[in-house]
């Protein structure tokens, strides 16, 4: 039985939207890193400033962009250790699907153990 | 007259250094240490106690009254900010094609990153867990006993 092969250029497969949503995922990092790195600077004007700002990670419509910021960071690093199983385990090119299953499940299972709890915060039940 | 053609497995000439390979490792040498700093830093923040709702000026000021934290949100703020831009370049240089938009693009990127890395490392030891004129209310519990001695 011949096998047909897959090619040699991305057609969706797993590769495909690793790279995707790594890429993804790390732009929205970055700016969130931005953003994070100025409203911290604000405990060096006064703890008031400071406080009014974080009052906003505290409110609904952030509250619930802190679970995508979550799910963003656990795709985003466990996926680059699958990467760097890749390039440096002997067997990693073998694994790579499963292996970005398991980072799948991983960050939806951790975000979601993480759900409950958050939102009882922002959305004050 | 013959031409000289160089011997095709002989290794390429590298005479300037590789900076390509550097900043590929350094994606692959941060990132794990990002994962230990970064998933304890949400872990701490946002998993245990009372989550978003404990972060205030206080909580910062508890934490950062230890020099352990003060460590590791500096070698936070360095890597991830380092790692990030390494990865918005890589980003910027797939989707420009003119050089010239490119350069800027990047330019300004490192600029943005150099000026925040500065900006974070100042606020960090610079940091005064109990500023005089403030209101003890917003002040950790450790700066009533610090004002009365």
């Amino acid at each position: 039985m011949s096998v047909v092969p897959a090619g040699t250029l991305y057609r969706g497969k797993v590769g495909m939207w690793s790279w995707v949503l790594h890429r993804i995922s790390g732009v929205a990092i970055f700016f969130f890193l931005l953003v994070h790195i100025l409203d911290t600077a604000l405990v060096r004007v006064s703890p008031e400033a400071y406080n009014v700002v974080i009052e906003s990670y505290k409110t609904p419509v952030i509250g619930l962009a802190e679970l995508g910021l979550v799910g963003a960071i656990l795709f985003h690093g466990l996926n680059g250790v699958r990467i760097i199983l890749v390039d440096f385990w002997s067997k990693g090119t073998k694994y790579q699907n499963i292996m970005f299953w398991v980072v799948l499940v991983l960050a939806v299972g951790i975000t979601a153990y993480f759900t409950p709890g958050h939102l009882e915060r922002v959305l004050e039940f | 007259m013959s031409v000289q053609i160089e011997i095709p497995n002989s290794p390429r000439k590298q005479r300037v250094t590789n900076w390509e390979k550097y900043g590929w490792l350094y994606m692959r040498i941060s990132g794990p240490l990002l994962i230990v700093l970064i998933f304890t830093h949400v872990f701490v923040n946002l998993f245990t106690g009372e989550g978003i709702k404990q972060i205030d000026f206080a909580f910062v000021a508890g934490k950062w009254a230890d020099p352990f934290w003060q460590w590791w949100d500096v070698a936070m703020l360095w890597l991830a900010l380092i790692h990030g831009t390494l990865g918005m370049r890589t980003v910027i240089n797939d989707y420009t094609e003119k050089p010239k938009l490119r350069t800027a693009l990047v330019g300004t990127l490192w600029s943005v990153s150099g000026a925040l890395i500065l900006l974070g490392t100042l606020v960090v030891f610079t940091f005064d867990p109990c500023p005089p004129t403030s209101n003890p209310d917003l002040l950790p519990s450790f700066c009533e006993a610090i004002a009365s001695s």
